[in-house]
């Protein structure tokens, strides 16, 4: 059969069930391929689009998201969702056609050097020089995205190969003598670990987004229970331990910690005699200045990754696996030592000084005016707290981190390690491909917003019904702020404006537009929008100049926190 | 250190930190690769990337045609070396890596030195090759090209001694190195 036929039945032997792209000269044989090949293809109105939908989807579900693109300005359109899915560990595959190989290296038209590009940016990736590689390419392409710490994989296919007559058989070993994940955990220093946690005074258990992709927050949440250990998560990890139990707020659970985390999160890393982190990786926005983080705590570091471990805060306890099976082990050993937990009393009640005294909190607006923060938590009334929330990046995405109490973990997609704006809408749109059984709100921010809006067309042709809240502050939100706080005040092009007019944009691209502005009603226009069918976009004003607090300014300690 | 086997809690007092390891010294790293399109690329950039300096480096085929064996040099004060061993492994084409122990390492490196050699001086030339056991490769009016193998310092040695000379040119392999013994490198 031709070798893209053969792609579409590697993509179905993989499970795969949809495809984010767009076509162009050097695919066009992959997309004829389509028009048989029994996957469902969902034309995206740029190539980010496609790529940023193919990590929602992977955010959302769990599994490989698939993105397509043209050589040249296709695959070159498809850099910022790689390397997104590159710094937050999102399994995506990429496939991007390639120009014939007689005009390789000539540059031929829209030729550009996609594998030489996406080098620093990708897990790995897989130039196809011959057509019999590639039904292996793509299965081990798979295999390398979704397993140990998961990336995004891409493959480059020519076009000429593409079109090769090739025998299909099914790959189902996949050959990489240089690629085995350690798993299991060194159960040595798993009880290890256990005996530091038993005779720590002042333990916090500090969990990233490696314990959402290895699927192991109940594994985290028992470990926790397993005595009363204090929990804080990173930006990725929001959900992986939930905030709220039936409405009443976890009593573990000390918020999301670094620079806009809670107080109660980012002073007990400070205290902090023992640290946990399970799937973390000390990021400069966790950490503040690194000299003065956490000064008196050990560290028991649990990664999949063996390069984070001792990257930027060297662990007294490494350990190198799954989190799910190493936080597993570690409840066993742990409950064996069968620690006192009245050691922690003192401790908690620090932490408990510390909630009272520093809630998060906002002065609410004396008239009808929407404050910002007061639309998260309307949104989270309007869902009941069940909604799959994107965001873009910003002080929107900051406040629908504080304020919408994750209760289980992949209902928060963000862009985190990259920060790219214009991430929300695209990643909507492909988790509610993924799970078309839930609502799946993007909280967007108007300048990020504008960055993939075009998506929009394809969400009303799909008939994809994402509901997008524009937090509309009429300002790049966060540099304001920075400018404000920072540079005296001195606004350089922050101001977007009032354009475009997004209830009218919305309606041009065939999805419902509305504009809220009473926070009286908040609640109930924000469940009418949401018991609107298909794609629906809002427009919700609210108040220009608030800011993001409480926050640690970049580089300083966590005990200079202000706001 | 409260041995794991015990049921004593440990005490956080006792625990050292491990990792972000400057050694102070040259380190040899010896990998043996996937022999695939790119490769080099993907290390080379690599060490870019991460602000690691390669001093030297070598790639040639190994007994086995599916494998290439790299051999590099750096330096150790200024890298954590554990940084780059874990950061090279999760290249997918990185089958091993070895941290080579110098006193555990036969090393060699061959250079090629085109020195000025017109009249008297060229018998003195002569005697320190013979001295440095190099050999003469070519031989004209005015110069002579000189081959030696061995250690990098020896190789350095040499050229301290030849530089009066008036050294033309010079080209270094970079270092390769295998382990002593009967073990594989
Ligand atoms: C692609 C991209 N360009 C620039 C930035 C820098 N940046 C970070 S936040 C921000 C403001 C975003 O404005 P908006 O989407 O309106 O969010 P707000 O902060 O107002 O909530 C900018 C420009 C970025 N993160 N990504
Ligand atoms: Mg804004």
């Amino acid at each position: 059969m031709r070798a893209v036929d053969a792609v579409m039945e590697c993509l179905k032997a993989e499970g795969v069930d949809v495809v984010f792209g767009l076509p162009g000269g050097a695919n066009l044989p992959t997309y004829d391929a389509f028009v048989d090949g029994g996957i469902r293809h969902i034309l995206v109105r740029h190539e980010a689009g496609g790529g940023h939908a193919a990590q929602g989807y992977a955010k959302a579900t769990g599994k490989v998201g698939v993105a397509f693109a043209t050589s040249g300005p296709g695959a070159t359109n498809l850099i910022t969702p790689i390397c997104d899915a590159m710094m937050d560990s999102v399994p995506v595959v990429f496939i991007t056609g390639q120009v014939r190989t007689e005009l390789l290296g000539t540059d031929g038209f829209q030729e550009a050097d996609t594998i030489g590009i996406t080098m620093p940016i990708v897990k790995h990736s897989f130039m196809i020089q011959n057509p019999l590689e590639i039904p292996r390419a793509i299965h081990e392409a798979f295999h390398i995205a979704r397993s140990g710490r998961p990336g995004p994989v891409l493959v480059d296919i020519p076009q000429d190969l593409s079109r090769a007559d090739i025998p299909y058989e099914p790959v189902s070993d996949v050959r990489l003598p240089g690629y085995q994940p350690t798993l299991e955990g060194n159960q040595k220093q798993i009880r290890q670990a256990a005996k530091a946690l038993a005779s720590a005074q002042r333990p916090v258990i500090y969990a990233g987004g490696g314990v959402v992709n290895a699927n192991a927050s109940e594994e985290l949440i028992e470990f926790a229970r397993s005595d009363r250990f204090p929990v804080t998560t990173t930006l990725m990890g929001l959900g992986a331990y939930p905030a709220q139990v039936d409405g009443t707020a976890d009593p573990q659970w000390l918020g999301m910690l670094g620079m806009h985390g809670t107080r109660a999160a980012n002073y007990a890393m400070d205290e902090a005699d023992l640290i946990c982190a399970v799937g973390a990786r000390f990021d400069d926005r966790v950490t503040g200045k690194l000299s003065e983080f956490a000064p008196r705590a050990k560290f028991i570091h649990i990664d999949v990754d063996p390069a984070e471990i001792s990257k930027n805060v060297p662990a007294h306890i490494p350990i190198v696996g799954d989190a799910k099976h190493v936080l597993a082990k570690l409840v066993v050993e742990y409950r064996a030592l069968s620690a006192d937990p009245a050691r922690l009393a003192q401790w908690w009640e620090r932490i408990e000084g510390w909630r009272e005294k520093y809630p998060l909190g906002y002065e609410d607006s004396a008239d009808s005016e929407i404050k910002p923060q007061y639309m998260v938590q309307a949104l989270y009334e309007a869902t009941g707290g069940q909604a799959i929330v994107t965001s873009d990046v910003g002080q929107h995405q900051m406040w629908a981190a504080q304020y919408y109490d994750f209760p289980a973990p992949r209902r928060w997609i963000n862009s985190g390690g990259l920060g790219t704006m214009g991430f929300g809408l695209p990643a909507a749109m492909g988790a509610a491909v993924g799970c078309p059984d839930q609502l799946v709100c993007c909280i967007a921010g108007d300048g990020s917003v504008q960055m993939n809006a075009q998506e929009l067309a394809t969400c009303a042709q799909e008939q994809i019904p994402i509901k997008v809240f524009i937090m509309n502050n009429g300002y790049l939100g966060m540099v304001r702020q920075w400018q404000e706080l920072f540079w005296d005040g001195r606004y350089s092009h922050v101001d977007t404006g009032k354009f475009p007019d997004w209830v009218k944009l919305a309606e041009a691209y065939g999805a419902t537009g509305m504009r809220f502005e009473d926070k009286g009603t908040l609640v109930e226009d924000m469940k009418r929008a949401i018991a609107t069918d298909g794609p629906v976009v809002v427009d919700v004003k609210v108040t220009r100049e608030e800011n993001t607090y409480p926050m640690i300014p970049a580089g300083q300690a966590a005990r200079e926190m202000v706001g | 250190m409260g041995e794991p086997a015990t049921k004593e809690p440990l005490s956080l007092e006792e625990l050292q930190a491990s990792g972000n390891l400057r050694t102070g010294r040259k380190h040899v790293l010896s990998i043996l690769v996937e022999n695939k399109s790119g490769v080099l690329t993907r290390i080379a950039g690599l060490f870019a990337r991460r602000g690691f300096n390669i001093d030297t480096l070598t790639v040639g085929p190994t007994d086995d045609e599916r494998i290439s064996r790299v051999t590099l040099t750096v330096d150790g004060a200024l890298h954590p070396i554990d940084q780059v061993t874990k950061q090279l492994h999760k290249l997918i084409n990185v089958l091993k890596i070895r941290d080579l122990e110098p006193a555990d390492t036969v090393s060699r490196e061959l250079a090629l030195f085109k020195i000025s050699a017109d009249g008297p001086q060229r018998g003195e030339l002569m005697q320190i090759t013979e001295i440095f056991r190099g050999k003469v490769v070519d031989v004209t009016k005015r110069s002579i090209i000189v081959e030696v193998t061995g250690t990098t310092e020896k190789i350095e040695a040499f050229e301290s001694m030849v530089r009066p000379f008036g050294l033309i040119e010079m080209m270094r392999t970079g270092e390769i190195a295998i382990a002593r013994g009967r073990g594989e490198t």
